[in-house]
């Protein structure tokens, strides 16, 4: 729908691909995401901000499948989605690069990005050959000199094992992307490379949820913020209509300027 | 590109040059592996496991130096086709016990739960099958290996079932298996041993008739053979037919020149081993043969029944960790359980159908060892639980998940096996026995251990 739509443009006339409402979960007595919503567009960047341990990781981890939420609704476009686990989530074109990359380290690249959807050959056996085929090119595209598919992947380089985490989301045609601090490992090149990565998804017609804990990293890119604190949402607002201090603002002390839309979490 | 034409130009040119000049167009795969001595050259150009290679070397001196201490009696036809057969059921259980260490559990109950399938088996068809379904004749033997391998996988199931769905350590639900199936195997007659077995059946265990004789050993040592080279062949057309790198053409040759000689060799021992002379003259009268004055007839063993299971099954666990879907989630799951989860595997299932998979191969083994005892008793197996896991875990098999493979545990068992067999060769005192065996166990932890922390 919007393609084209770059940084600070209004991405919000989109049809809404998802909608978390009213999504709360604790442990042990702590409100880790404490009746949190937001919603995503179609083709539109949603970074999400906070401190460590504001609950942005556990909030959209619920998305993915990987915790079960105690209460609220999750909407996949426009109908009630039942989402109970990662399977779930990716039967509705919800893929997720983790913070920690879940990867089997044990296992070599090929059968990171097939884990849990290996091709097959016409016996049902595993096709190694087609999967490294297929592996190759992926990864060729983002990591041109990435050479070593023989090797179990806890011998990759950080860099390396960040890309084939984000080769494994995209691999099979997400439209809805979670993107979990997905430049923590990596060097200021790898991490530009990432940036035109995520413009080229948008570009596509991806809708991405980035969550980060630095702004800088995340405006360029972004079409909205929203920001958490304390595992509530303070609020989010169109990246035009806010400027960096104001969004530190409400990372740090939970105020929401008046460009922003307010949630439950917001300092009055 | 590069590699595409370069290979059909050696394939158009194959069937004109001969030996040397065949070797010549692989001169440019090997520059890749063209670092490092002689030795590390050869190791990469053949893509030998050095782990692997140095436990068979292991395996080697043990035998080397029983064989010399024994008077030499150890290496002798006899003694390892007896060496063979009972190593077979402790590595049947390995290759299980395998998947279980992967996935970062542990199985203590496998002894116990030998035990009783092996009592259930003995009465299926001593008693019971007879009393139900009528006389099976000779289907008595599948009817009670059917009933032997249907307990031991619900069994297995219900101690997966515990294990993944309720959440109880392994630990716990084995240990707790350990007393249960042996309290079990004593309940079933009372503490009375069932004898003797159905004929057929018997053949399970090995002996002079539970073996196939020198012909068709020959036949399936033929057959592993073309299977060695086609799988070479095969595995080269598939890497070449994607680009990948190919090994050099000497070493393929190598390696299939290697796997051919062990094979036939093996066979040439194993047919070198022959019946005893009282029942080389009851089959010579029996069968009317007529023997020349003077002269025994020669009648080979060839490969006993129970080491061609454990072979199948070897081969089958082979093809089942490595070839399909439920082998590969099992080492994902040992080398990143969250991973495994988050990347949508149903992570309870696959656990479940491991411990089930390892109450089948304990009746399997079961079933080798009530046969070649020729009877069942309720001590069946004591004990088995540690060899199988000090196989396993000899084998290359890492407690700390993600690492092992199936050949790795049988050869850990054939390690198992002939330390015993070369003490009682020896003989050293029973409890010794276990002292060297014990010890051994944590050496072989220790030198893995120091070996993974140098390769990684």
């Amino acid at each position: 729908m919007n393609r084209s739509g770059a940084a600070g443009t209004d991405t919000t006339a989109a049809p809404k691909v998802i909608e978390m409402d009213d999504v709360s979960i604790s442990f042990g007595g702590i409100h880790a995401v404490d009746h949190a919503s937001l919603d995503l567009h179609e083709g539109e960047v949603v970074a999400l901000l906070g401190h460590n341990g504001a609950g942005k990781s556990t909030f959209i981890k619920i998305l993915s499948g990987a915790y079960k939420r105690d209460g609220g609704t999750i909407k996949v476009r426009g109908e009630t989605a039942k989402i109970d686990n990662p399977r779930d989530a990716k039967a509705y074109g919800i893929e997720t690069i983790y913070q920690s990359l879940a990867l089997a380290d044990n296992v070599d690249t090929a059968a990171n990005l097939f884990l849990g959807r290996e091709l097959r050959t016409m016996f049902g056996t595993l096709d190694d050959v087609a999967m490294e085929a297929r592996a190759r090119e992926v990864m060729g595209r983002l990591n041109p000199r990435f050479q070593r598919f023989k090797e179990p992947v806890v011998k990759l380089s950080g860099g390396q094992r960040q890309s084939v985490a984000i080769a494994r989301a995209i691999l099979f045609d997400a439209q809805i992307l979670i993107m979990d601090e997905p430049t923590a490992a990596l060097g200021p090149q790898e991490t530009a490379g990432v940036a035109d990565l995520i413009k080229q998804l948008k570009a596509d017609g991806i809708s991405i949820f980035l969550i980060s804990h630095d702004i800088e990293d995340v405006f360029g890119l972004a079409d909205r913020v929203a920001v958490m604190k304390n595992g509530r949402m303070v609020g989010h607002a169109p990246v035009g209509a806010v400027t960096r201090d104001e969004v530190l603002g409400m990372i740090i002390l939970g105020k929401c300027p008046p460009g922003a839309t307010p949630g439950p979490g917001a300092m009055d | 590109m590069n590699a595409t034409s370069f290979e059909s130009k050696s394939a158009g040119e194959a069937p004109a040059a001969s030996g040397a000049g065949a070797r010549a167009p692989d001169s440019g795969q090997f520059a890749r592996a063209d670092r490092g001595n002689a030795l590390q050259r050869f190791f990469r150009a053949t893509e030998i496991d050095t782990r692997m290679l140095g436990m068979i070397g292991a395996l080697l001196l043990i035998w080397i130096v029983f064989h010399i201490m024994s008077d030499y009696r150890f290496l002798t036809p006899r003694n390892l086709w007896n060496l063979s057969v009972q190593a077979s059921g402790v590595a049947i259980m390995s290759t299980g016990m395998v998947l279980i260490i992967v996935t970062r559990h542990i199985d203590l109950s496998v002894g116990s739960i030998l035990g009783f399938v092996a009592m259930v088996m003995g009465v299926a068809q001593t008693r019971y099958l007879a009393q139900y379904f009528g006389d099976l004749g000779p289907w008595t033997w599948a009817a009670a290996l059917f009933c032997g391998v249907v307990l031991g996988a619900l069994i297995g199931g219900l101690h997966g079932w515990i294990i993944a769905y309720r959440g109880v350590p392994a630990f716990i639900v084995t240990l707790g298996g350990l007393l249960v199936w042996r309290g079990a195997a004593w309940w079933v007659t009372s503490g009375q041993t069932v004898a003797p077995m159905d004929p057929t059946f018997r053949l399970m265990g090995g002996g002079p008739y539970g073996a196939i004789g020198a012909f068709w050993s020959w036949m399936v040592g033929l057959v592993a053979c073309v299977a060695i080279v086609l799988g070479i062949f095969l595995d080269r057309r598939n890497r070449k037919r994607f680009d990948f790198p190919l090994r050099p053409r000497w070493a393929e040759f190598t390696l299939a020149g290697v796997g051919c000689t062990l094979v036939l060799g093996a066979v040439a021992v194993v047919n070198a081993y022959p019946w005893p002379k009282g029942i080389v003259r009851r089959h010579v009268a029996e069968n009317g043969i007529v023997v020349p004055e003077g002269e025994t007839l020669f009648i080979a063993h060839g490969i006993a029944i129970p080491v061609l299971v454990a072979i199948g099954v070897g081969v089958v666990m082979t093809f089942i960790a490595t070839r399909t879907r439920f082998g590969r989630y099992v080492f994902a799951m040992g080398g990143n359980p969250e991973a495994a989860e988050l990347a949508g595997i149903n992570t309870r299932w696959v656990t479940m159908k491991i411990f089930m998979l390892m109450g089948v191969l304990c009746a399997i083994a079961a079933a080798i060892s009530t046969a070649r005892l020729n009877a069942a008793t309720n001590a069946q197996g004591t004990l088995d639980e540690l060899l199988v896991i000090a196989a396993a875990v000899i084998g290359g098999t890492s407690l700390g998940g993600g690492i092992g493979t199936i050949v790795g545990a049988m050869i850990g068992a054939v390690v198992m096996q002939s330390l015993q067999s070369g003490m009682v060769l020896l003989g050293v005192d029973a409890p010794f026995q276990n002292v060297v065996v014990g010890v051994v166990l944590v050496l072989a932890v220790w030198l893995d251990g120091i070996y993974r922390k140098r390769s990684a």
